[in-house]
């Protein structure tokens, strides 16, 4: 997934749940997205632990991947990634095996993000933020509510011309797979074939792919109907309050961005320190209602006042509804046809 | 007689070009030439399947439609800048650094600002809409943004002053009494241009060309933002391949394959103009 923060907010200092103690994090380094944290939260982090970590940036989480991957995971300790992502960081051997021992603070999460399919018990990665992909609208310029993935893909005609579709490979086909029916994460040919034919004609009806301005093009009007990630949609809400949220009837998938601790960190105490931290619920917390993503964290989402949920509604959906989608995984050799079968598409007339 | 020459003096841009052009080209040769593993990296087994998926017909199309956009962004930024650069260089000679400065001035702006630029001026709610509706127009206009005609209007704003200095350098060599004895021996204006002026700047004229072209076949800037995403350029299918598809080998094949496009047309346009530069020595 590919995030940046419209506005940087105001940072707030940040509780410190650190128990006493100096840590050396000396070295330490973290990758995340511009803008997925307090912007003081490394800061604050080391005046707890008397540490020197750093925070470095990704794009995107193929971004990192390369990097890992390039470098066999040596030189970063903590990474936040997608968890299709932190699964092939497992596959290939790169990811520690997390000692919750370390992690007082893991008994924040909510039970059903430790059951998580790609990685029940989180042995290898911790939840940090989750959430749906679904329909983002101007519900004062559609005539009716969106209530199917059909009316993005094969729009009335006043729409037309006035939606966007994320780029992202997965979450593209995944329009088109939950459309059909199909699994998220279907790697049959004839049924990928299918998806194709149908995004190549929903392109038709496009303004543009957009993974990064829907929503801005949402509130100045020049798009009516934008496929968006609900954290994002909730930059448009907080500018103008008749831009909806929505998660057609035939579904969403959840997506959910971890934590994965690097088996190569010459860090590693200090890196599980860090974890520790931002699971304490005024640390993640401050990422729900600053950053309007969901945290898996139930302390940290039980503090959310009603105001903040009525102005945000679907901050306020709850981890069952969340785990009744199915979760983006990793495929395999068959990325390599999903990027073709999106190649297609973006190269269709 | 002293024929020695100084080519010492060139070793700091042949080291310069060695060390950060040469070597990595090499390193992308290579990597074309090996298998994606199954999480992305590089499995070093050799293989020509990465060379071969570039002829794919989906490829090939992708390539084909870069061809044409940046063939048509050639071919309109050479009409319009040679017409700039021929009254430049018809102006009086103490205005035309004035004039050249004014064409080249949008380049001290940053290229994506410039192509946001263009982005505000054309989408749904933006200036041009916005001011035809001031003028009393109210039906529903066309698509200006988001179409392959925005991103041949970017490429060419973006690329028309290397047109413009290109043509302007032999439009302003052009002794004028060339012109002066074609019309002396009965040539009309549009004779003289046709038969004597434009002869004599094709070299320029190739020159802007190319440089189009080359520049904007290997885009992904202007698809990407103009385009909506949804004309994928040969620069923006590369880019994928890198930076998302994580298949650092195919990614290298199609890089190749189009450096050698590029390196085929920049050797043309060296020959075409030392031809023309050549029979004009012979003639004089």
């Amino acid at each position: 997934m590919f995030r940046h923060l419209p506005k940087t907010p105001t940072a707030i200092s940040l509780g410190l749940a650190l128990s006493a103690g100096a840590l050396s994090a000396e070295g330490l380094v973290i990758s995340n997205w511009d803008g997925y944290m307090a912007p003081d939260a490394v800061d604050s982090f080391n005046a707890a632990s008397g540490g020197n970590a750093e925070l470095v940036l990704h794009g995107t989480n193929e971004e990192i991947m390369g990097k890992l991957i390039a470098s066999k995971g040596k030189g970063y300790d903590v990474v936040f990634v997608s968890s299709p992502f932190a699964e092939v960081l497992n596959n290939l051997g790169l990811a520690e095996t997390i000692d919750h021992a370390k992690i007082p603070n893991i008994s924040n999460l909510y039970e059903q993000a430790t059951k998580l399919e790609h990685d029940p018990g989180n042995t290898f990665s911790v939840p940090y933020a989750w959430g749906t992909t679904g329909l983002c609208y101007r519900s004062d310029l559609l005539a009716e509510d969106p209530d199917s993935w059909m009316d993005l893909l094969a729009p009335d005609a006043s729409v037309s011309g006035k939606t966007t579709m994320l780029a992202t490979d997965r979450w593209l086909l995944a329009a088109g797979f939950l459309a059909k029916g199909y699994s998220v994460n279907e790697t049959d040919e004839a049924k990928l074939g299918e998806v194709r034919d149908l995004l190549i004609d929903a392109k038709k009806t496009l303004l543009a792919y957009d993974d990064a301005t829907f929503y801005a093009k949402l509130v100045s009007g020049e798009a009516e109907l934008v496929h968006a990630w609900d954290g994002w949609c909730n930059y448009g809400i907080a500018e103008n309050a008749e831009i909806k949220y929505t998660i057609p009837s035939e579904g969403s998938d959840l997506w959910v961005d971890t934590m994965v601790i690097l088996k190569g960190s010459e860090n590693k105490d200090a890196a599980y320190a860090f974890v520790d931290f931002i699971l304490d619920p005024q640390n993640h917390g401050w990422a729900a209602e600053n950053i309007l993503y969901k945290v898996p964290n139930e302390p940290a989402m039980a503090a959310l006042s009603a105001d903040f949920i009525a102005s945000f509604p679907n901050m306020g959906m709850g981890p069952d509804q969340l785990l009744g989608y199915e979760q983006l995984r990793d495929v395999g050799e068959a990325q390599r046809a999903y990027s073709r079968t999106v190649s297609e598409i973006k190269a269709a007339n | 007689m002293n024929d020695r020459k100084p080519i010492y003096l060139m070793s700091p841009a042949l080291a310069w070009l060695t060390a950060f052009m040469v070597i990595p080209c090499l390193l992308i040769l290579a990597l074309a030439f090996f298998r994606r593993g199954i999480y992305g990296g590089v499995e070093y087994t050799f293989t020509m399947e990465n060379l071969a998926l570039v002829f794919d017909p989906l490829y090939a199309s992708i390539f084909l439609k870069s061809a044409w956009i940046a063939g048509l962004s050639g071919v309109i930024a050479v009409v319009v800048g040679y017409a700039a650069a021929f009254a430049i260089a018809a102006a009086p000679a103490r205005r035309q650094p004035m004039l050249l400065f004014f064409a080249v001035l949008p380049f001290w702006s940053n290229y994506l600002v410039r192509t946001y630029a263009w982005i505000v001026l054309l989408n749904r709610e933006g200036l041009i809409v916005s001011v035809v509706q001031a003028l009393g127009y109210d039906g529903e206009l066309p698509k200006l943004l988001y179409t392959e005609s925005a991103v041949v209007v970017g490429l060419v704003y973006n690329y028309l002053p290397f047109v413009i200095l290109a043509c302007y350098a032999p439009l302003s060599r052009l002794n004028p009494e060339i012109a002066e004895a074609s019309r002396d021996l009965g040539g009309s204006g549009w004779t003289t241009f046709r038969r004597v002026i434009l002869p004599m700047t094709v070299p320029g004229i190739a020159t802007g060309f190319v440089f189009v072209f080359v520049l904007s076949i290997g885009n992904f800037v202007t698809p990407a933002l103009l385009g909506g995403g949804q004309f994928q350029m040969i620069g923006n299918l590369i880019y994928a391949q890198f930076l998302t598809a994580n298949d650092w080998p195919f990614g290298a094949a199609l890089s190749m394959f189009l450096i050698a496009i590029m390196m085929g047309l920049l050797t043309l346009q060296t020959f075409a103009t030392e031809r023309a530069s050549g029979a004009r020595r012979e003639e004089s």
